[in-house]
């Protein structure tokens, strides 16, 4: 088992535990929040919108992150406009964004197949990959991370006051629109972050797995959050160093980094409803 | 573009056009755009599970589609409607992800089950998707008032002796079945679009429960015809269209409802000053 000689020493797997960790700190944050405002769908379609940007970039050449950033943030502003209405309502401009940001991503995937004969960007796209992440990019997406992360700081109390009771946040005083507007623009840059480092499965992961085990243990939302990162980065470390250590397992053919740490967030959620 | 070559995928585009505006009116009166949208993407690697252990792909799609429906009514019992289904879906796709990497030819069809493949359309797709689909139908039909009851008001369905818990096992069901038969021909995320975008402009349209549903099967049939005109024309995917189509539908029937309803407003007011 302790085969994998080297684990610390390789520079791909030093670049994926910083982006990884880095995702699964910011993820942790905004995921409590996502899970209390009740805007899971909105960070899966951000996600899966924001590689039509990469894929888009990928196409004219451009550098990904304008790409995914780009177009995360059109999308949060298309479904910003349902405002903070009925969680069904919103779900549903969720809905009518992700088909036509799916259906941007499906034309432009096909150009690059086409114009670039590059079969393998279906998958890398929609999957990501995380030993490949250009080196160049970690100080980039980690001060990008660190961005989202002041801003709920700033944000912490109107944020938490208005998810959990909007009516009562106006009558604080609380611009509970405005509010919303930020919470939705970092959801979208954090998830477009790690949709692009780890793909877009591993970043609804990260973003509602340790949320919602967290906040099953503490009702508290401080700590909910610190556990939240904590879970995440366990499961993502966990998960690299056994998706490394498969190499050893089937020779010559790894396992994908993503089927290991979805299956441990998905263990410790189911644990962690038997904690109460 | 009416060839023979073509005439299995305007056979069975309009069928899955029927089933997802009959099935989608549901969705999108019940909110559960999540589900739609979970349920293709988690079920798509069925076919790379089933491949690998040499099995037909639609039985694979089959049982991932049956995993999904149960995941989410199963966790949905003591968690949130929307973390419940997203947990289903990263499980799903982690397990997916799995079998993609494990099967490696099958990385090629990826493209294909995530978007479509609707102009290779086969003799022997047209029986599976007209039985499956027919079955999805039939079961939203049969239980269109229980379902619109306990979708209006699920603790009055309730006292009418209808199980919400019962219900949403069914209605995911339905869902489920529609989209297994669906997939390998129209595309994970096509199913999606097709669902959703219809529907909610049908909604938009009329509130009348009978007329919306008829609406949205209109509009998804036009949708999906149009669709494939475009992309035999252009060569462009049929997802983009699709994608395109049901967004641009929804938001013409939005404003044109928001126009119509100023000026019925402006006329009475001139008619009872």
């Amino acid at each position: 088992m302790f085969a994998a000689a080297g684990f610390f020493s390789s520079a791909p797997v030093q670049t994926a535990l910083v982006i990884a960790g880095g995702a699964a700190v910011v993820s942790g944050a905004v995921g409590v929040f996502t899970i209390i405002r009740g805007s899971t769908f909105a960070g899966h379609a951000l996600a899966d919108v924001s590689s039509a940007g990469g894929a888009a970039a990928f196409l004219f050449g451009l550098s990904p992150l304008l790409g995914f950033l780009g177009m995360a943030a059109v999308a949060a502003g298309a479904m910003g406009m349902a405002g903070e209405r009925r969680a069904a309502e919103r779900d549903l401009l969720t809905g009518i964004v992700l088909g036509a940001g799916l259906g941007v991503t499906a034309l432009f995937l096909y150009f690059d197949v086409t114009s670039r004969s590059t079969t393998g960007a279906a998958i890398s796209v929609m999957f990501g990959s995380m030993f490949a992440i250009p080196p160049g990019m970690a100080p980039l997406a980690v001060s990008i991370g660190a961005a989202a992360l002041v801003v709920i700081g700033l944000i912490y109390r109107p944020l938490l006051l208005s998810s959990l009771d909007p009516g009562l946040a106006r009558v604080r005083g609380v611009p509970v629109r405005l509010v919303g507007g930020l919470y939705l623009l970092v959801l979208a840059f954090a998830v477009t972050l790690s949709a692009m480092t780890i793909g877009a499965i591993l970043s609804t992961a990260l973003l509602i797995g340790p949320a919602a085990a967290a906040l099953r243990l503490s009702r508290r939302p401080d700590f909910a959050i610190l556990l939240a990162m904590a879970i995440g980065i366990f499961a993502c470390f966990c998960g690299i160093w056994l998706a490394y250590d498969s190499y050893d397992w089937t020779p010559g053919h790894g396992w994908p980094v993503s089927f290991f740490i979805v299956t441990i967030i998905f263990v410790i959620y189911l644990l962690s409803g038997l904690a109460r | 573009m009416f060839s023979s070559f073509m005439l299995n995928t305007w056979i069975v585009a309009s069928m899955v056009a029927v089933i997802a505006g009959i099935v989608g009116f549901f969705v999108v009166l019940r909110g559960a755009t999540f589900a739609a949208h979970a349920l293709p993407l988690g079920t798509f690697p069925g076919a790379a599970a089933a491949s690998l252990l040499g099995l037909n792909p639609v039985w694979g799609l089959v049982v991932f589609a049956g995993v999904g429906v149960l995941g989410i009514s199963e966790l949905g019992r003591r968690q949130r409607h929307d973390v419940a289904t997203a947990l289903t879906l990263i499980t799903l796709l982690g397990l997916g992800t799995l079998f993609l990497s494990l099967s490696s030819q099958y990385s090629q069809s990826v493209y294909a089950l995530l978007f479509g493949e609707v102009l290779g359309v086969s003799r022997a797709d047209i029986l599976p998707v007209a039985v499956a689909g027919g079955i999805a139908a039939a079961v939203i039909l049969l239980g269109f008032r229980p379902l619109l009851l306990s979708a209006a008001s699920p603790e009055l369905g309730a006292a009418r002796g209808v199980a919400p818990r019962v219900i949403e096992l069914v209605f995911l069901g339905a869902v489920g079945l529609a989209t297994a038969v669906a997939l390998p021909v129209v595309g994970a995320l096509l199913v999606f679009s097709l669902m959703v975008g219809p529907a909610a402009a049908a909604r938009a349209l009329t509130a009348r429960p009978v007329l919306a549903m008829a609406a949205s099967v209109v509009i998804a049939l036009g949708t999906v015809w149009s669709a494939i005109a475009l992309s035999f024309e252009t060569n462009w995917p049929v997802g983009f269209f699709v994608g395109g189509l049901g967004a641009g539908s929804y938001a013409l029937s939005k404003t044109g409802a928001a126009f119509l309803n100023k000026a019925s407003r402006g006329r009475t007011q001139k008619t009872f000053p």
